[in-house]
């Protein structure tokens, strides 16, 4: 039975992939993960754990040296934020295209330009390509969580994928929230030491990294984008095997109030909390509003985000990114375009709030729901701005 | 070798483009790319094994009496045996068209 | 005629025998870059692990589903082939402690052009010194980005043509003279560092045997004449790069914890620079005041180099 502890959320992080008895990390600090890499060294350099810890000198060569690491065999983490996964960006596609199961913690921070160091989505959605699973942690035990179970399904055979954890930059990593922390035996119960499909050593001397010709490069493709979507299955067997051993379930769309609701609200990460404080006021005054939490946002579950919005006539959706210049932000886009061929679909209010730390109340949530409903076009807006 | 079916479809490139046969770009004959050929002269060879040492195709070998000749699968008529061989004992015939 | 010191053997029959790299390579006829990276190989045995940058050699070699190494291979980007090694080199050691894998020792090799060691890549080659990984970075120079078509790299020697240094009407080739990599690693404190030249085979052997046996990180600048990018027949490059060892445009020397030798002595008087440039298509704008130029460049390298070999002792 795990213990019942108080800590920051970005130590705990660590403390969870200690427990994963990781072999290499390779971590380059930036606000606000650096609270991970600090505690993670602390782990390393006082034995708790037998790894060697890395500090490169920039992400680029931090992602570089988990994708060497993978090959040779290892259990590799990396952690990192904004500017950082931009850095990275050159090379994550080359680590799902090489099938490498690096699992990277991300504190989600606003991109420049301007600088700004504050939490929003917009570090990870230019990543939305790259090939990677991607899950929103909403708070720190799903932190916790899902850090251990990114290296079971990272590993698993029918994935071979990375993923990436996405951590709410301050508004997560830095509070201080009652956790459960999997005892050692747990976690090793659930999670096997690491058997790579394929690793470098002269023993069994292999090439990796080959380049593609134009007459075979589109096969190559389609075979990772058929493995990114198939990784779905496997993300929720292990998922019911977690719930199993811990007692905590995982779904990749969770719902809250959303059966009867006439608007759902649809959030990614920690601002789920919030939300549901704020569907909970508003159904005192009996307005049917209710929530859904996206968990898993890369491979997409198409299925199960139709199945958790049937019968809804509206949603609002919160999204923390925007594509300047385009259709509005990533999650109502991809929304819109899942319900293009139905015959039912919702109308989809986009709504582009919270960028750069800018606080989102329960008000705000008021306030965006009132605002969907009146709403008359599909355009996305921006909540919150002075005008 | 077996030769493998080419070109793959989807379900058969392997995961990553790993390739787990070391060295099977021997597959391919680079010695159509020649315009010339070295020849060795047996009388003048010392047997000194510079020619094998320096040829960047690594198709240069020796034989059982110790003296040495190209692998003409695989010779692109580079020349530079040729040129360093001290007692000149290789000479660079033209291939013929 | 080579004088050389420390040299065992001079026979080639007695090399290692094994092929390391694999014919049907699909690299240049008479590449100075492929013949020095069969002999390193060669050197460094079957024990190894290459994790190789974007370049000449990672595209003639590895076409998928093709490959022409036989040892253990890993390509993932340009500028990283030292992170890449840095984490090899890292989880060998963690693993071999842990008992996950055989407990011996296995090289790790990281191989980049001058661009991927010098320009994008000198970023991760100076963290991956200056960290102390135990692994062997070699550097082969073909003084520009040949791969993706002869454009200037800070390897590009004085007043060459490249593509992006073009010997035009107002400005005569690159303006700048190579930086001094060999140097910078040095300023790095790591323990072994060399230049070597394929034309002299057994030295640079001897050199990638001394880097395995470095306490930490060493560095190897193998000189890779090449014929398409340099404008020379493709039979000369083993004999371009013995020019440029003799004129002192490339000294062969090493420097053990701080003390420089030079493993190839040259006379007092050098042959002159201007039998190399001839010798090469990019160096064919080169006037006699030009060549004089160049020259007094090298002079000026070489006395530097001499200075170090006379004065420097060994931090060790």
């Amino acid at each position: 039975m795990g213990k019942r502890i108080g800590m920051e959320v970005a130590i705990a992080a660590a403390e969870a992939v200690a427990l994963c008895r990781i072999d290499v990390a390779a971590v380059y600090p930036i606000t606000p993960q650096s609270h991970i890499a600090e505690h993670l060294s602390d782990i390393v350099h006082d034995g708790r754990i037998d790894a060697e810890f890395l500090t490169v000198e920039s992400e680029h060569s931090s992602i570089s040296a988990c994708a060497g690491a993978s090959a040779a065999g290892a259990r590799v983490y990396t952690a990192t934020s904004s500017q950082g996964l931009m850095l990275m960006h050159e090379i994550l596609p080359i680590v799902s295209a090489m099938r490498l199961p690096v699992v990277m913690g991300v504190a989600n921070r606003a991109v420049s330009g301007p600088l700004n160091i504050w939490n929003d989505h917009t570090d990870v959605m230019p990543q939305r390509d790259c090939g990677w699973i991607q899950l929103f942690a909403e708070n720190g035990q799903e932190v916790i969580d899902m850090s251990i179970q990114s290296f079971r399904i990272a590993e698993h055979p029918d994935v071979m994928l990375p993923v990436m954890v996405n951590i709410d930059g301050f508004q997560l990593t830095h509070m201080i929230e009652p956790m459960i922390m999997p005892t050692q035996e747990e976690v090793d119960r659930f999670l096997p030491p690491r058997v790579p499909f394929a690793t470098l050593h002269p023993d069994n001397p292999l090439s990796m990294g080959c380049f593609n010709m134009p007459d075979i490069f589109m096969e190559t493709m389609k075979a990772k984008d058929v493995a990114l979507q198939g990784a779905k299955k496997t993300i929720i067997k292990i998922w019911k095997e977690w719930a199993k051993i811990f007692g905590r379930d995982y779904q990749p769309v969770e719902t809250y109030k959303a059966k009867d609701a006439d608007i759902l609200i649809v959030t990614m990460g920690s601002m789920g909390e919030t939300a549901s404080v704020a569907v909970d006021e508003m159904r005192k005054s009996r307005k049917k509003v209710g929530l859904v939490k996206i968990k898993l946002w890369r491979p997409f579950p198409v299925e199960e985000f139709k199945v958790a919005v049937r019968g809804c006539k509206t949603l609002a959706v919160m999204d923390r990114a925007l594509s300047f210049g385009g259709a509005g932000g990533p999650v109502a886009t991809e929304i819109k375009s899942l319900f293009y061929h139905e015959k039912e679909r919702p109308r989809v209010a986009d709504f582009i709030m919270g960028l750069g730390g800018r606080d989102v109340r329960v008000e705000d949530f008021i306030a965006m729901v009132e605002r969907a409903e009146k709403k008359e076009d599909d355009t996305y807006e921006f909540l919150g701005v002075r005008e | 070798m077996k030769q493998r079916k080419w070109p793959e479809t989807w379900r058969e490139v392997t995961p990553g483009c790993i390739v787990f046969t070391p060295g099977n770009a021997s597959e391919y004959k680079t010695g159509s790319w020649r315009a010339q050929r070295p020849v060795w002269d047996n009388k003048k060879c010392i047997k000194c094994g510079m020619c094998y040492l320096f040829c960047p195709e690594a198709c240069i070998h020796e034989d059982e009496n110790g003296y040495f000749y190209a692998d003409l699968d695989y010779c692109k008529g580079c020349g530079i045996c040729a040129h360093e061989c001290w007692p000149q004992a290789i000479s660079m015939i033209e291939e013929e068209v | 005629m080579n004088t050389v010191q420390n040299f065992e053997i001079f026979v080639p029959k007695l090399v290692e025998k094994r092929e390391f790299f694999s014919s049907g390579h699909r690299a240049c006829q008479g590449c100075g870059e492929v013949l020095a990276l069969r002999l390193l190989l060669k050197g460094l045995g079957e024990d190894a692990i290459i994790a190789n940058a974007t370049g000449c050699m990672e595209i003639i070699s590895s076409a998928y589903p093709a490959t022409a190494w036989m040892h253990p291979y890993i390509h993932v980007a340009f500028e990283n082939a030292a992170a890449v090694a840095s984490g090899v080199e890292a989880a060998i050691k963690a693993l071999r402690r842990k008992g996950k894998i055989a407990d011996r020792e296995v090289f790790v090799a990281a191989v980049a052009g001058d661009g991927g060691t010098a320009d994008i890549g000198l970023q991760a080659l100076s963290g991956a010194a200056e960290r102390g990984h135990k692994f062997i970075f070699f550097c082969l120079d073909n003084e520009a980005y040949m791969n993706t078509g002869i454009q200037r790299s800070s390897q590009t020697p004085f007043m060459a043509a490249t593509t992006t240094s073009p010997a035009g009407k107002a400005i005569k080739g690159q303006r700048t003279g190579k930086k001094n990599m060999p140097e910078i690693m040095v300023a790095h404190g790591i323990p072994y560092v060399a230049t070597a030249c394929p034309s002299y085979p057994i030295d640079l052997l001897e050199k990638v045997k001394k880097a395995k046996e470095a306490d930490g990180p060493a560095y190897i600048h193998v000189l890779s004449v090449c014929p398409t990018g340099w404008r020379s027949p493709s039979n000369e490059t083993v004999k371009l790069g013995r020019l440029a060892v003799e004129s002192g445009v490339f000294p062969l020397y090493e420097v053990e914890n701080g003390k420089y030798r030079l493993t190839v002595e040259l006379p007092e008087k050098r042959r002159p620079v201007s039998e190399y440039l001839k010798a090469q298509g990019r160096f064919r704008h080169l006037g006699p005041e030009d060549i004089g130029k160049v020259q007094a460049l090298v002079d000026r390298e070489y006395r530097k180099l001499i200075h170090k070999v006379t004065t420097s002792v060994s931090w060790s």
